[in-house]
């Protein structure tokens, strides 16, 4: 991977900086420069979620590919953010601690390495909230 | 008056016993535990690292005092383990806290105490005017060849202070430090892990450099150690800063709640940092605190704070976990699940 | 529009195909659907063949060029030949452009191929968490049987499904390829060799999990009205739908629900003007045990929760109600990802045909299969019919 690929999300991945339709309400993370529901009628702006949420499905990856090998078994969980759009992210927690309705806090982490001399990714993931 | 804005602190969930690095080495851990006064120690998750430590510190910080980001206009990290060798870990924290692009920043390496040179740094530019408020903070995952004696104490973790002054919750009164070249431990650049002079980082290290500051700062001050309420030294083990407090006549029950060290273990660039922020835990106005920090190669950076009204009424302390409740929330690995947290199995 | 019939399918052995390179798989397949055909090079108007990550899988793109060189219609022919990409639809979608072609007076007598060769890299898991959205759920650590695992984790907590209704699933798909000569395992398995498999993505494990495999398949298709001139048991297309959801499984309103399944469901009963009883059998997704279960639900066979004691009760295993995925399905019959849409039209072919021997649905008449990419953000369902 290049280094612009992940740098050009930083905003979004560091701070979990999405978008809003000012025509309809409806919130975007991951980010979407065209509104679905206005199309071109809606607008889009920035928007920065708080980061507090609830987990809406998951799963125990102990099968990962190589670039998570390091991590499994890992928490993977589709969380709806109270804003109410909805992102797959790691959960950090034992993996027997997780469950529908648990609610989750981000958190700021290595989300992989671009290799042993590459550059370093950072990212939000999420942790319990309890 | 320059002082501590804010303050947050981070210490990851996973501790090893003492005794179970022992265990691994064939060592006897009664000995080693009643010799270093250290019985388990912090241990970073797989996708935990200083920057991550430091982001962590830096939004609880915020979170317990909201200030406007674009206000803060200096960042400095002190480490023993940036990330990088080359790029800084200083950019990260303050593109994650929202402080981008308007700002400086760099990081700091001065051993153990980074995170105090930092503080001085931010110190300085407020006091001059040049900014309304800069950030500093120490971290590590700190490095210790496996077998050595650094690895019965080498921990993770770290504290982030924001400096300004503007209703500051603790006012810095002054500051000195005292330096000099003193190779008492290091690390070459591409080494993994750093070396050090064994008994010799004691007297020609430790507590000379110690020393040399603390009692620089009472004279500058003109205090005697009876005026503080709490003070917290450098502590890469328990026994160290307790022999220095009492031979600069401070008590046991002055260090208690900066002394995190048996239960934490040695946070390199984190350790006063980290015992700073748990004084500020429990701080009420008006009481006094004396700092000392040592970092090998050596020096050591001393500062005399006084804690204001604004502890009570300007931040949330509640918003943000306290060092000692970090502390309680704990997960124990055994070596092998320690060796792959730390990288040190080779894939 | 002109209706539509296939003339001739080929299929390859399914498996790990390690002395099989990519070009000769399609070979293999091809040159088995054109005997079938009983067609001349010269008699071919266009190629279309779907593959979902050769450029990943082998290092390979421009494989529609490649494929019609290497099966004889590229250099001296000309044939032109395009590659269609829907991640695991690839090869659904390769067909449903080759039908499109055809209906549409544009070409008169069409293949479409899907293949692929995947045991040639060896992070397959990798190339495939790139059919779901790369920027936004294979960065944030999902892999596709974690993503599917998600799907399983919210149908339980809904509809409520014991292990063994799970299992059963493959059970059933392993008893099936057990009776399919081309299919990767031929070997029956129990529920306890499923429950007792090794967890890949709670609670999902390796034996709800299709395989890593290379394969090809090929059919050639021509206008209905023709299909006398090549075979005597065309098998007329009487449906082609296709729908769209989502790229990434978090956006849906309901993860258990494929929307695009129920939406091209929809449209290929009507297209066809069928009821749900009639269909005989059916080939669908079961890249893992619970995708087949929403895929009958979703192509409105059962009602939604009900999969489980449906398949429990043996209605979809040979002799059932509705036989679903007589090939072994992507479990048991293996699932070279682009060749699997192929591979489904294949097996509807040897049904309607009366040829597939001792897993042949008796009196069949009527089969529909249903071709999934990613999770779902693509879905190609296609109904067929004796003529």
């Amino acid at each position: 991977m290049t280094v612009a690929r992940f740098w050009r999300e930083i905003p979004q991945r560091y701070n979990l900086v999405g978008t809003k339709c000012e025509t309809c309400g409806a919130v975007f993370f991951p980010p979407r420069t065209l509104c679905p529901h206005c199309r071109r009628d809606g607008k889009i702006v920035p928007c920065k979620f708080s980061g507090k949420g609830k987990v809406m499905t998951y799963s125990v990856i102990h099968s990962a590919s190589d670039q998570y090998f390091d991590l499994k078994p890992y928490v993977l969980a589709i969380i709806e953010l109270e804003e109410g759009t909805r992102v797959t992210s790691h959960v950090i927690c034992e993996p027997d601690d997780v469950y529908i309705g648990m609610p989750v806090k981000s958190v700021f982490r290595v989300l992989d390495c671009d290799g042993p001399d590459g550059v370093i990714h950072y990212g939000t993931k999420f942790t319990s909230d309890v | 008056m320059v002082g501590i804005i804010t303050y947050g602190a981070y210490i990851p969930r996973f501790r090893i016993k003492i005794e179970e690095i022992a265990r691994v080495w064939g060592a006897n851990s009664a000995e080693i535990t009643g010799g270093l006064g250290v019985f388990e120690k912090s241990v970073p998750d797989y996708d935990e690292n200083a920057a991550t430590f430091s982001v962590e510190a830096a939004r609880s910080a915020l979170l317990r005092r909201p200030v406007d980001p674009a206000e803060i206009k200096a960042v400095y990290v002190g480490s023993e383990s940036h990330p990088y060798a080359v790029k800084p870990t200083s950019v990260t924290v303050g593109e994650a806290i929202g402080a981008t692009p308007v700002m400086t920043a760099a990081d700091y390496e001065f051993a153990c105490k980074a995170g105090t040179a930092a503080i001085q740094t931010a110190m300085g530019l407020v006091s001059s005017g040049m900014m309304k408020y800069a950030l500093a903070i120490g971290s590590d995952t700190a490095q210790g060849a496996p077998g050595d004696a650094l690895e019965y104490t080498a921990a993770a973790g770290g504290a982030a202070f924001l400096i300004g002054n503007d209703d500051p919750i603790a006012v810095i009164n002054d500051t000195c430090s005292y330096s000099t070249d003193t190779p008492d431990f290091w690390r070459r650049e591409g080494e993994t892990y750093p070396k050090h002079g064994g008994r010799f980082s004691g007297d020609p290290g430790y507590f000379k450099h110690v020393f040399g500051a603390a009692k620089m700062m009472l004279e500058i001050c003109g205090t005697k150690p009876s005026d503080y309420t709490y003070a917290v030294f450098h502590q890469p083990n328990a026994k160290f800063p307790q022999k220095a407090a009492q031979q600069l006549g401070f008590t046991p029950a002055q260090i208690k709640a900066g002394l995190l060290v048996p239960y934490l273990g040695n946070t390199y660039s984190g350790a006063v940092p980290l015992g700073l922020s748990a004084i500020l835990d429990v701080a009420k106005p008006g009481d006094r605190i004396f700092v000392t920090s040592y970092g090998s190669g050596a020096g050591s950076d001393a500062f005399d704070i006084t804690v204001t009204d604004a502890i009570l009424d300007k931040i949330d302390r509640s918003r943000a976990p306290s060092a000692q409740q970090m502390l309680a929330q704990k997960k124990y690995v055994d070596y092998a699940v320690y060796a792959r947290h730390k990288g040190k199995i080779r894939m | 529009m002109r209706d539509v019939a296939i003339i001739g399918a080929g299929i390859t052995k399914f498996g790990e195909r390690w002395s099989t390179s990519f070009r000769d798989l399609c070979t293999e397949a091809g040159i088995a659907a054109i005997e079938d055909a009983n067609v001349a090079g010269e008699q071919i108007d266009a190629m279309f063949v779907g593959s979902m990550s050769a450029g990943r899988f082998v290092g390979q793109e421009h494989v529609g060029a490649l494929v019609a060189d290497y099966v004889g219609l590229g250099g001296e022919l000309h044939i032109p030949a395009t590659r269609v990409e829907a991640a695991c639809a690839s090869g659904g979608l390769a067909f449903r452009q080759a039908v499109a072609a055809v209906s549409s007076g544009m070409s008169e007598v069409v293949v479409a191929a899907g293949a692929e060769k995947m045991t040639d890299v060896g992070d397959s898991t990798d190339v495939l968490a790139g059919a779901a959205d790369r920027e936004w759920e294979s960065f944030a650590g999902a892999t596709f049987p974690g993503l599917y695992a998600m799907i399983a984790c919210d149908y339980i907590h809904k509809y409520g499904l014991t292990r063994e209704q799970l299992a059963q699933v493959a059970v059933k798909n392993h008893y099936h390829g057990a009776r399919n000569p081309y299919a990767q395992f031929q070997n029956e398995i129990t529920q306890s060799t499923v429950m007792n498999s090794t967890l890949v993505a709670s609670p999902l494990r390796l034996f709800d999990c299709s395989p890593v495999s290379d394969g090809a398949a090929v059919v050639v298709i021509c206008p209905l009205e023709r299909a006398h001139e090549f075979t005597d048991t065309p098998i007329k297309v009487l449906a082609s739908a296709q729908a769209g959801d989502t790229i990434a499984l978090h956006d849906r309103p309901d993860f258990s629900t494929m929307g695009a399944t129920v939406a091209a469901g929809n449209s290929a009963f009507r297209q066809a003007k069928l009821q749900r009883k009639d269909i005989d059998f059916v080939e669908v997704h079961d890249c893992f045990t619970i995708a087949e279960l929403c895929a009958i639900e979703d192509l409105g066979f059962v009602p939604k929760g009900t999969a489980g004691k449906f398949t429990e009760e043996g209605e979809t295993q040979l002799g059932g109600k509705l036989p679903v995925n007589t090939s072994g399905g992507l479990k048991s019959c293996g699932h070279p990802v682009g060749a699997t849409g192929i591979k489904q039209i294949w097996e509807v072919v040897q049904q309607l045909r009366g040829e597939a021997g001792k897993r042949q649905v008796e009196g069949a008449e009527i089969g529909m299969t249903q071709n999934v990419g990613g999770t779902g953000a693509t879905v190609v369902s296609h109904i067929f019919g004796r003529v």
